[in-house]
């Protein structure tokens, strides 16, 4: 399919993805934090589809915005957040963390300005009809092992997860 | 056609937001959600890398990058019921010993 306007759609997601990225930062409640975040995951989503990975912009909206945040949302609602607002929002490390972000922006300026040979000229048109079918077979066939070392890790995280919050063990 | 490197300077912004709130926040919970911040700012650097060359082994990781991240959301939020349940408190400043 011939893309259509995908300036005027990556301006606005990605502008989406930002609001909702300074407003996980700066809000007090950690629900609308949440939201916020969800908001941020949906329009990266919809930046996926415009790099046409259709199959990853699937999984980030069911297992990220479906599965994630709600356990997010959860776990938010287990504790006492009340409490929590009228706490300080900010440490006072803030100087730290501008220091930190600026570098980390002039590094990444820096990769972006010395290593032109990194990066390729031209763009190599991705079919997006049969993504979901090429990744099923890269994924079983040439990255079986990372696949199965994956699963072994969830059920590692599943039997943490329960020992960590359970009362009594 | 948006060029790769405006998706390149969107994923440094997202990854700067999650580093900038990772370090200045004291919720525990959103000290989460900014990790979680950064994690989709490098996927979306792979995606749109994996577009540029025409290769799915970004795409793949960024599979794989998500069950890391699904894994960690699990455990990492035991966590904090735990930790919430014998300090009945959030705050980072405040649960900077492991012991009782």
């Amino acid at each position: 399919m011939q893309p259509v306007a995908t300036t005027f759609f990556f301006y606005l997601l990605s502008g989406a993805a930002i609001l909702g990225g300074v407003l996980v930062i700066t809000r007090k409640n950690p629900v609308h934090s949440a939201l916020a975040l969800i908001m941020t995951l949906l329009a990266q989503a919809g930046l996926y589809l415009m790099l046409y990975a259709p199959f990853v912009a699937g999984v980030q909206i069911i297992l990220y915005a479906g599965g994630i945040m709600v356990l997010f949302l959860f776990v938010i609602m287990l504790v006492n957040i009340e409490k929590v607002q009228k706490q300080e929002q900010f440490n006072k490390q803030w100087l730290v963390g501008i220091v930190a972000a600026a570098a980390l922006g002039v590094l990444f300026v820096l990769v972006y300005m010395k290593g032109e040979s990194l990066f390729p000229k031209h763009v190599v048109r991705l079919a997006e009809e049969s993504n979901t079918q090429e990744i099923a077979v890269l994924l079983y066939g040439q990255y079986m092992f990372a696949f199965e070392i994956a699963s072994l890790l969830l059920l590692v995280a599943i039997i943490g997860a329960v020992v960590m919050a359970k009362k009594r063990i | 056609m948006v060029p790769l490197s405006y998706y390149l300077v969107l994923s440094g912004i997202l990854f700067a937001c999650g580093v900038t709130g990772f370090l200045i926040k004291r919720n525990i919970i959103t000290i989460f959600m900014s990790i979680e911040l950064m994690l989709n700012g490098v996927n979306l650097s792979f995606v749109a890398f994996a577009a540029q060359w025409g290769k799915l082994s970004g795409q793949i990781f960024v599979f794989f990058v998500m069950v890391v991240a699904a894994a960690e959301a699990a455990v990492g939020l035991a966590i904090i019921i735990a930790v919430y349940r014998t300090r009945e408190t959030l705050n980072v400043d405040q649960v900077n010993l492991l012991k009782l």
